[in-house]
């Protein structure tokens, strides 16, 4: 498949992590988080770790948007979807996220609640307009990528004159959450996190541009790398990380030039800038009240939003004592380090987020990683 | 009706618990529902075997049966029916025993309202589709349930066949060493269905590969009696069957990407969904597992038949207590290649 192939070459793949092992320093070690899902996805689906020498850590971050819903959002939306008239609709990962008491859209749907899968905010549309009688709510989820799409959607309704399209907006935004893991007293006091680097987000990097990231780059001195999803561009991404740690540099470089400019998509920032404003805080499951890190709908499109057509339940029930997404999320722990892991949680019956989508942590060390664990274990 | 023969970390809630669309889905959640509900209540010898098909002696010989039941949606896709496919499927069911099919049953549930062309049209498809496979449809029922009560139409076939003199072929048979192959592209027909699906639209010229498999089989086992399983990858794609033959055989199995053929397109149409091509289903391919010293003849066989000229080695079967399936990526690092879990593609077949 052309443009694509070239990202997945293997002989390339192996000169650059030779390349990589020769400008890796021996006597140190590089712990670098790739902040998406996307990207976590990407180094199990091609097992990149079996290729990177053994001082390249990778860590796991929070990018990915199912995962940061906290269990009081989900239960929100189980919710909206109960009430009289509705059709609830999102993207499918969402229908297997569970909310509080083991009860999720999946079920919520088996149990008769209108509940559709969308592959796009604009069927959501399509819903409104051929079920007139019917109030369609899309749960809109996700970082600065999935936005813009949730915008045109409500554009759209507005055009076509819907009164029976909302939208419950949970959209987060990524330089927020980064820096919030940066200011953890894991990483800045304890010390107990290692983070030496960033792989900064492909897709969300091609709307908010890489701009945003200089920040803190410069404030908190630790390197950002932009990278696509393939596994080439991952590798390369490392091997600039490495360099720029040896070098002792901290800077905003950027590998997925294909795709991201420096200002990203403007048309689309401007779109959503005329429709969202920023939340005081929002919750975000694993790294608690985060300030400024959510989007909600603006006053002059009220009447498209969930949250002020219902009175949407705010409870916020706290996470399974036992599971450990949260920490997870933040790169304090790993998959392995959860009792639930594998035993109870597994993709099918997820306990945690993290075991959900496959761009958790969880899900995919479980779907891709596993065999490792039980070679050391037979070991 | 496949088992997994494997433990799940939770039993099923049949107190509070409701079905779901993954229990249907090919993964381990419908693995778990065959297991711990219809093979415990069925218990017996012949269902426990494990297969897509039960095999049991009769004076004469061993026969198989086997039954599957079609809600494919949509009804009519871009290379078949679901007519033609309820003919295949099951045709294909008593084959990957190694058995000639000897005839079909056919029972139709149709929905108050249904057009009677559409019907027609899925009749004839169905009788064309038998009629070139050389197994007719025996006996049949229908039924019509009110609007609303149905979508449109189902269709359920059972088929029977005769197991030929000294073939043995199961599911549980795979042996450390043995060699894994498939007889084509993977993913077509599930691209080809999904193409068709309103909500997507996509334009593709990706045919499904729905196609009767007895006669490649018959010339399989002609080539290499010895072969010790076969089994189409339909619902969960080449991913959950591997893992059904490791399960079930109680090896590990390692197959190469660069290897696993699949067409460009459909590549590309896996890429633009987010769908991984090793779970999508397929309806005209089978997998082979058979001794190192057959694996020539076998693919030779198979490369010489119209519906396997893309017939290619993927991998082999080792030792491994966990039976584990892996998968050695084109970049050269390695990863499971597990169960689907969840749903990936509904009503595919």
């Amino acid at each position: 498949m052309k443009y694509i192939d070239e990202y997945r070459d293997g002989e390339l793949a192996q000169q650059l992590a030779k390349s990589i092992a020769a400008e890796a320093d021996t006597a140190r070690t590089y712990h670098l988080m790739e902040f998406c899902g996307g990207h976590t996805h990407a180094i199990s689906r091609y097992g990149l770790e079996d290729i990177l020498p053994a001082n390249v850590h990778m860590v796991h971050g929070p990018g990915c948007p199912v995962c940061v819903l906290p269990v009081g959002r989900i239960d929100a939306a189980i919710w909206l979807a109960g009430q009289p008239d509705v059709i609830l609709c999102t993207y499918g990962d969402m229908l297997r996220v569970p909310g509080s008491k083991r009860l999720s859209l999946l079920k919520a749907k088996a149990e008769g609640r209108d509940i559709r899968m969308v592959y796009s905010s604009l069927d959501a549309v399509k819903l409104a307009q051929v079920n007139p009688d019917r109030k369609v709510v899309f749960f809109a989820i996700g970082f600065e990528t999935t936005t813009p799409p949730t915008a045109v959607a409500i554009k759209q309704a507005q055009a076509l004159g819907l009164t029976n399209f909302f939208v419950f907006c949970n959209h987060v935004l990524t330089p927020s959450a980064i820096a919030q893991i940066l200011d953890s007293p894991e990483v800045r006091e304890l010390g107990t996190v290692k983070l030496d680097g960033f792989i900064g987000p492909a897709h969300v990097s091609t709307i908010i541009g890489s701009q945003p990231y200089e920040y803190f780059a410069e404030e908190y001195q630790r390197p950002v790398v932009i990278a696509g999803f393939e596994p080439l561009d991952v590798l390369q991404a490392v091997r600039m990380l490495v360099r720029q740690i040896n070098e002792n540099r901290f800077e905003v470089e950027n590998e997925f030039s294909r795709a991201v400019t420096r200002d990203g998509n403007t048309k689309a920032k401007a779109l959503v800038a005329e429709m969202f404003e920023l939340r005081k805080a929002f919750e975000w499951r694993g790294l608690g009240l985060v300030p400024y890190s959510a989007l909600r709908i603006k006053e002059a499109y009220a009447a498209f939003d969930a949250e002020r057509q219902w009175d949407v339940p705010k409870d916020s029930p706290p996470d399974n004592k036992a599971c450990e997404c949260g920490a997870i999320l933040r790169g304090v722990k790993k998959p392995t380090d959860c009792k639930l892991f594998g035993t109870v949680c597994t993709p099918e019956n997820p306990m945690g987020s993290c075991m959900v989508s496959a761009e958790g942590a969880c899900a995919a060390h479980w779907t891709y990683g596993r065999f490792r664990d039980t070679k050391a274990q037979d070991a | 009706m496949t088992l997994s023969r494997r433990t799940h970390p939770r039993p099923l809630d049949i107190k509070n618990g409701r079905v779901d669309l993954t229990h249907g889905g090919g993964g381990r959640a419908m693995a778990q529902l065959v297991d711990e509900l219809f093979v415990a209540a069925f218990d017996n010898e012949v269902l426990s075997q494990g297969n897509d098909q039960g095999a049991f002696s009769v004076p004469g010989g061993r026969m198989v049966m086997s039954t599957d039941g079609y809600v494919i949606s949509p009804m009519f896709f871009p290379g078949g029916d679901i007519g033609s496919l309820a003919v295949h499927g099951t045709v294909n069911d008593v084959a990957m025993a190694g058995a000639v099919p000897i005839g079909l049953s056919a029972g139709f549930i149709i929905e108050e309202g249904f057009p009677l062309s559409d019907l027609e049209r899925v009749v004839k498809s169905m009788a064309a589709a038998s009629k070139a496979a050389g197994v007719p449809v025996m006996t049949g029922d229908t039924k019509v349930v009110e609007k609303g009560k149905g979508d449109g139409l189902f269709i359920t076939t059972a088929g029977i066949g005769m197991v030929p003199p000294g073939i043995d072929i199961s599911g549980d048979k795979a042996r450390p060493g043995d060699v894994i192959m498939v007889s084509g592209t993977m993913g077509d027909h599930g691209v080809a269905v999904m193409s068709q699906r309103e909500s997507l639209g996509f334009e593709t010229e990706i045919l499904s590969d729905s196609a009767a498999l007895h006669t490649l089989v018959a010339a399989m086992i002609k080539a290499a009696p010895g072969i010790r399983v076969l089994r189409d990858p339909t619902r969960g794609g080449l991913a959950a069957t591997l893992n059904e033959i490791a399960a079930q055989s109680g090896v590990g199995m390692e197959i190469r990407e660069r290897d696993v053929p699949i067409k460009p397109q459909v590549m590309g149409a896996c890429e633009l969904l987010g769908l991984d091509p090793l779970y999508v289903a397929n309806e005209g391919k089978l997998i082979c597992i058979c001794g190192p010293d057959d694996a020539q003849s076998v693919l030779a066989a198979m490369q010489a038949h119209p519906l396997g000229v893309d017939a290619k080695v993927i991998g082999v079967c080792d030792e491994d207590p966990h039976h584990f399936v892996r998968m050695k990526t084109a970049i050269g690092g390695t990863r499971v290649v597990d169960w689907l879990a969840g749903e990936q593609l509904p009503r595919i077949c």
